[in-house]
C-alpha cells in the first residue's frame, strides 16, 4: 500500500483509545476517576505550577490546597477499601496508575503527594492487624456527610539517614527499645529513627516507619506506626532541598516517640518474655514495594505521552510572526514539522511513552490479580501445613518442576486426553497459579520500574531538546523542563535503578520465566503472519538472540576461568536486563495495540479514524520493535563477544574472525536475521512522520485552566 | 413544598471547546472534522442548568433531577464520566446527533417525546430546565419549544436565580436588557426556565455521588432509544468559522480616550 492510499492519523489518542489499550473500557468507576483526576491536574494543579509554587522547599499552603483538592475529588479514597470509607470494591493498584498517570501529565510531584499517603498506609494494608487498618484506613478517608474530625495524612519513613539519601533497606539505625513493660501488661516501645527524604512529612499526621531491635527483649526489626501525638519528640525536620518534584513535601524528620507495643505493623507475640514481631520490616517492604513500584514508573511514561501535543503546537507555530513568513506558505502552516528529523525524534519519544504506559499498566493489571492468588496459595500451603518463611520457599521451589510442566502443557497445541487432564490438574492448583504469575510479576514490575525511568527520563530530554531553549524554560507549555528533572527522581524512588537490575539479574532466569517468554516469542511469530506491519517479526528474533545470550552467558567463563554469569558480575547480568527490559515494553506495547485492532472498530466513537489510529500504531510498534531489537542486539553482542580473549589471529586477518569464534556462529545468524528483520522499519518512520505531520490538535493546551 | 419538584433538565455535550472546530461538507450536510474523534465536554449552559437544578433539589425536600441527553450514545457515555461525580440525577439517553446541524425544532420534540415516557415523572410538579443557548448551535429557543410540547405557558429566558418559598412559590431573574433583571412571581410548577449563567459554581466531585448516578446511568445508555434527525426542509448552504482578523499598529503616548475612540470607529466601520 502506498503512503498516498493509508489512513492516517485524524486526531491524538483520547479516552476511547486508552481504555481500550488499557482495558478498562468496562470500568466506569475507573473511568470516572480518571475523569474527576484529571480535572484537579489540568486546573488547581497546572495553576498551582504556573504561579510557581514550585519553587520552595518549604510546605506552602499552595500545595496543602491541592491535598484537599484531591480529597473532594475522590483521589485521597480511590485506594481505600469501602469497608473504610473509600468506593471502589477490590484491588486497586492499576486504578492507582491511571490516577498517578493523570497527575503526572501536569506535575509529578502532585502524584507523589497522592501516592505517599497510599505508600504510608500500605504496609497497614499488606500486613496490618484488623484493628490497625479500621483506625488507620478510616482515618485517612476526607470526613464522610455528618462526621466532624479531620483527615489523617501519612508518611513512610524507610530511607535514613542524613547525610545519604535512600540508602540499603536492609541496613537501618532506627532502633526500638523497650521503655517499660509492667507484668500483665502490654509493653510500652521507644522508638528512636532519623527519616531522610521522607515525602508528606510536611503534612503527616503518622508515620510508618522502619525501626532495628536495639533492645534483647525485642527479636529482630520491625514497622511501626507512629503518631504525631504520641509523648516525645516529633519533629518534621528540615525540607530537603531537593530538585524536583517540588509540590510534595519532603523532609529529614527526628522521631524519639514512645508508643504502644501494638503499634507494630501486623501485631507481636511473646516468646520466653522476648517480643517477637508477626513480620520484620523486610517481610513488609517486601510486600509494599512489590505492590508500589510501578505506579511511580507510570508518572514518566505519561510525560512522554504529555509532550506530543506541545512539541507539535511547537514545532507548527515556530515561524509565525517572523517577517516575511505569510499565511499559506508551508513554513507558516508546518513551521519545523517540515523537517524529518522533528518529526523522527517526536515518533521515537511517542513509541517509547506508549511502550512504557503498555507495559507499567500490564504489570498493575497483573498485581490487581495477584492479592487473590496470593491468598489462595497461602491458604492451599496452609492445609499442608506450610504457613510462611523458610518452609513455604522450600515448599514453592519443590513444585517448580510442576509449575513448568504446567506452561509447557499449556503450551502445546494439541493434547492428548491424559495431557489434558494433568493440565486441568495443574490447572486448578492455586500454588501453580501463584508461582506463575509471581515469575512473571518479579520481571515485569522491575522492567517496568527500571525501564520506564531510566529510559524515560532520557527520552524527556529529547523532548525538551525539540523545545529548543523554551523547553528550559518555566513557562514552557506542559512544563516539559519540569517532567524532565522529576522523572530522575522517579528513577530513583522505591528502589533506584540499580536495584531493579539486581532483582531482574535473578527473576529473569528462573526456568517458568524464561518459558512464558519463549511462549510469547511464538505469539509474535502468529502475529507477525497476521500483521506482518507491525515489527512482531523483528522483535520475536530480538527476543531469541536475547535468549540465546543468556543461556550461553550462564555457562560461559572468562578467560581467567571465572563465571561470567553470577551474582557479582554486573557488568554482565545487569546489562542483560536492561536489555530484557527494552524487548518486554515492546512486546506489551505490541499486544496492547493488537487489542486496539480487535476492539476499536466496536467503539462507535472510533469508528471514523479507527484505522488510521491503526495504522499509525502499527507504525509506532515497528518503530518502537526496531529500536529495541537494535538496543538488545548491540547489548547481547557486547556481553556474548566482550569477555572472550581476542584470538591474536583476528587481529592480522580479519577474514579469520569467523573461525575463531565459530561457537558463536549461532549467535551471529541469529543476530543477521535480527537485522534482516529491520526491513521496511524506517519507512513505517516515515509513514508515521506524514501521520505526525498532519494529525489534528486541539487550539490550545487544556492546562492550566 | 411537602411533595417537591420533579426537575428535568435538557442537555447535552458540545465538543470541547478548546479543540479545533473545522466544518466540513460530510455526505450527510455539514459537519466538523473528526467530530466523533473529539473530546466533549457538558453544553456550559445546560451545565448552569444542571447544577441549578441539584440546588433546587437539595433544597426541596423530595425533588428529584432527571437529566434529558441527546447525543451519540458513545459519547454520551465518556462525558457521563466527568459529570456523573458532579450532582446527583437519573440519566433519560437520546441516541442521536448532537451536531451543531440540527434543527431545533427536531430536537425539541425528541425531547419533549422522552420526558413525556419518563414513567415516575409528575408533570404537575415538573420544573423542565436546560440552557438559554447553545455552545454548538445558538438557535436559543429548544427549552421554549420542548416546553410548548409539554403544554408549558409559563416559560422564562435568560434566567439566572429561582427562589422557592417556603409556600412554594417561584420567584425567577430573568436577563433584559441594560444589566437588568426582569423579576416574575410564578404560583407553583409547572414551568419551564432556559438557564443563562446562574449564579452557583461547578460544584466539587463527590465520588459518592458518582457511584450513585453511574448505577443507572449505564442502564439509562444502554436502552437509550435511536433517533434520526433528517431536518427536512432544512438546507445548510455553507458554513465557515468566524473571520479572525488581527491589524497590529505600535503608538505612543496615544491618551486611553483616543485609543477608545479609534476602536469604537475601526468596530462602526
Amino acid at each position: 500500500m502506498s503512503n498516498e492510499d493509508a489512513a492516517l492519523l485524524s486526531t491524538l489518542p483520547g479516552d476511547d483509545v486508552r481504555q481500550i489499550m488499557w482495558r478498562f473500557a468496562d470500568r466506569f468507576d475507573y473511568q470516572m476517576v480518571v475523569q474527576s483526576t484529571r480535572a484537579v491536574a489540568r486546573g488547581p494543579v497546572a495553576r498551582a505550577v504556573a504561579k510557581g509554587a514550585r519553587n520552595s522547599h518549604e510546605w506552602t499552603e499552595d500545595k496543602a490546597d491541592l491535598l484537599r483538592e484531591f480529597d473532594a475529588a475522590g483521589i485521597t479514597a480511590a485506594p481505600v477499601d469501602p469497608e473504610y470509607g473509600g468506593f471502589i470494591e477490590g484491588p486497586k493498584n492499576f486504578l492507582m496508575g491511571l490516577i498517578a498517570f493523570e497527575l503526572a501529565w501536569v506535575d509529578a510531584g502532585a502524584g507523589t503527594s497522592s501516592m505517599a499517603n497510599t505508600l504510608a498506609l500500605a504496609p497497614i494494608h499488606e500486613r496490618g492487624t484488623p484493628e490497625q487498618k479500621q483506625t488507620y484506613m478510616t482515618r485517612s478517608v476526607p470526613p464522610q456527610p455528618g462526621e466532624n474530625r479531620t483527615i489523617w495524612r501519612g508518611a513512610f519513613a524507610l530511607t535514613e539517614s542524613i547525610p545519604y539519601v535512600g540508602v540499603d533497606t536492609g541496613v537501618l539505625s532506627g532502633r526500638v527499645r523497650v521503655a517499660e513493660w509492667v507484668d500483665g501488661e502490654a509493653p510500652v516501645l521507644h522508638v528512636d529513627k532519623r527519616g531522610r527524604f521522607i515525602t508528606n512529612m510536611g503534612s503527616a499526621n503518622f508515620v510508618t516507619a522502619a525501626v532495628d531491635s536495639g533492645d534483647p527483649r525485642i527479636k529482630g526489626s520491625c514497622m511501626v506506626i507512629l503518631e504525631e501525638t504520641d509523648p516525645g519528640t516529633w519533629d518534621r525536620g528540615t525540607p530537603t532541598k531537593k530538585l524536583a518534584h517540588q509540590l510534595s513535601s519532603t523532609r529529614d524528620p527526628v522521631f524519639s516517640l514512645r508508643v504502644p507495643a501494638d503499634r507494630i505493623v501486623g501485631g507481636y507475640t511473646v516468646k520466653d518474655g522476648v517480643i517477637v514481631p508477626n513480620y520484620s520490616h523486610a517481610d513488609v517492604i517486601e510486600a509494599v514495594f512489590t505492590r508500589t513500584r510501578a505506579a511511580p514508573a507510570i508518572m514518566t511514561s505519561a510525560k512522554l505521552l504529555s509532550a506530543i501535543e506541545p512539541v507539535i503546537r511547537y514545532h507548527r507555530r515556530r515561524f509565525r510572526g517572523a517577517a516575511g513568513i505569510t499565511e499559506g506558505t508551508p513554513r507558516f502552516d508546518m513551521g519545523l514539522q517540515q523537517k524529518e528529523d522533528a518529526l523522527h525524534r517526536l515518533l521515537d519519544v511517542w513509541a517509547a511513552g506508549e511502550a512504557g504506559t503498555s507495559l507499567g499498566f500490564m504489570a498493575l493489571r497483573l498485581l490487581d490479580s495477584y492479592d487473590a492468588i496470593e491468598q489462595a496459595k497461602s491458604a492451599a500451603l496452609a492445609q499442608l501445613g506450610v504457613a510462611g518463611g523458610r518452609a513455604e520457599f522450600k515448599a514453592l521451589r519443590a513444585r517448580e518442576g510442576a509449575a513448568s510442566e504446567y506452561l509447557a502443557l499449556s503450551a502445546k497445541e494439541t493434547l492428548s486426553a491424559v495431557e489434558s487432564a494433568r493440565l486441568a490438574e495443574l490447572e486448578a492448583d492455586p500454588v501453580i497459579k501463584f508461582m506463575v504469575t509471581e515469575s512473571l510479576s518479579s520481571v515485569l514490575i522491575p522492567a517496568t520500574k527500571l525501564w520506564n525511568t531510566g529510559h524515560g527520563v532520557n527520552m524527556m530530554r529529547e523532548a525538551v531538546s525539540m523545545m529548543g531553549g523554551y523547553g528550559i524554560t518555566e513557562d514552557c507549555p506542559g512544563f516539559l523542563g519540569t517532567k524532565w528533572i522529576d522523572g530522575q527522581l522517579e528513577a530513583t524512588y522505591e528502589g533506584p535503578e540499580v536495584v531493579q537490575r539486581r532483582q531482574l539479574s535473578v527473576t529473569m532466569s528462573r526456568t517458568i520465566f524464561l518459558q512464558q517468554f519463549q511462549q510469547w516469542i511464538a505469539h509474535l511469530r502468529v502475529v507477525a503472519q497476521e500483521h506482518p506491519a507491525m515489527g512482531a517479526s523483528t522483535l520475536a528474533n530480538a527476543m531469541e538472540l536475547w535468549l540465546w545470550s543468556r543461556e550461553y552467558l550462564s555457562t560461559a567463563k572468562d578467560p581467567f576461568g571465572k563465571d561470567v554469569y553470577s551474582s557479582q558480575r554486573h557488568g554482565a547480568t545487569y546489562p542483560l536486563a536492561d536489555a530484557l527490559s527494552w524487548l518486554v515494553a515492546s512486546y506489551h506495547l505490541t499486544i496492547d495495540v493488537l487489542q486496539l485492532a480487535q476492539h476499536g472498530p466496536e467503539s462507535p466513537a472510533l469508528a471514523e479514524g479507527i484505522d488510521g489510529l491503526v495504522n499509525f500504531y502499527n507504525d509506532l510498534c515497528t518503530i518502537h520493535s526496531a529500536t529495541a531489537a537494535g538496543e538488545a542486539t548491540r547489548i547481547c553482542a557486547e556481553l556474548v563477544f566482550g569477555y572472550r580473549a581476542a584470538p591474536d589471529a583476528t587481529r592480522d586477518d580479519p577474514t579469520k574472525v569467523v573461525d575463531a569464534f565459530i561457537e558463536l556462529a549461532p549467535f551471529v545468524a541469529l543476530r543477521t536475521r535480527v537485522e534482516a528483520s529491520l526491513a521496511g522499519s524506517k519507512l513505517a518512520k516515515d509513514r508515521a512522520a506524514d501521520a505526525l505531520a498532519q494529525v489534528m490538535i486541539p487550539e490550545v493546551l487544556d492546562y492550566p485552566v | 413544598m411537602s411533595t417537591g419538584f420533579h426537575v428535568v433538565v435538557c442537555g447535552s455535550l458540545v465538543p470541547d471547546l478548546l479543540q479545533t472546530l473545522e466544518p466540513v461538507q460530510g455526505p450527510a450536510g455539514p459537519a466538523l472534522k473528526n467530530e466523533l474523534m473529539l473530546p466533549s465536554v457538558l453544553d456550559p449552559w445546560a451545565a448552569h442548568a444542571l447544577f441549578e437544578a441539584a440546588h433546587v433539589a437539595a433544597t426541596v425536600p423530595g425533588s428529584k433531577v432527571w437529566l434529558v441527553s441527546l447525543g451519540p450514545k458513545a459519547k454520551l457515555q465518556q462525558l457521563m464520566m466527568s459529570i456523573a461525580p458532579k450532582v446527583p440525577f437519573e440519566l433519560v439517553a437520546i441516541d442521536a446527533s448532537a451536531s451543531g446541524f440540527t434543527d431545533p425544532v427536531e430536537v425539541a420534540a425528541a425531547l419533549a417525546g422522552a420526558i413525556e415516557k419518563i414513567p415516575t415523572l409528575d408533570r404537575s410538579r415538573l420544573l423542565l430546565f436546560g440552557g438559554c443557548a447553545s455552545a454548538s448551535r445558538d438557535a436559543g429557543v429548544t427549552v421554549a419549544l420542548v416546553g410548548e410540547r409539554l403544554g408549558i405557558t409559563d416559560q422564562f429566558l435568560a434566567a439566572d436565580e429561582l427562589t422557592v418559598s417556603a409556600e412554594g412559590t417561584l420567584t425567577i431573574l430573568e436577563r433584559v436588557e441594560g444589566g437588568k433583571y426582569l423579576v416574575s412571581e410564578v404560583s407553583g410548577p409547572p414551568c419551564a426556565i432556559a438557564w443563562a449563567t446562574g449564579n452557583l459554581p461547578e460544584p466539587p466531585n463527590n465520588p459518592q455521588v458518582g457511584m450513585l448516578n453511574m448505577r443507572t446511568m449505564m442502564p439509562a445508555l444502554q436502552k437509550a432509544a435511536a433517533v434520526q434527525l433528517a431536518s427536512p426542509g432544512t438546507t445548510f448552504h455553507s458554513v465557515e468559522l468566524p473571520k479572525q482578523e488581527r491589524r497590529t499598529r505600535i503608538v505612543k503616548d496615544v491618551p486611553i480616550d483616543e485609543m477608545a475612540r479609534e476602536i469604537a470607529d475601526w468596530i462602526k466601520g
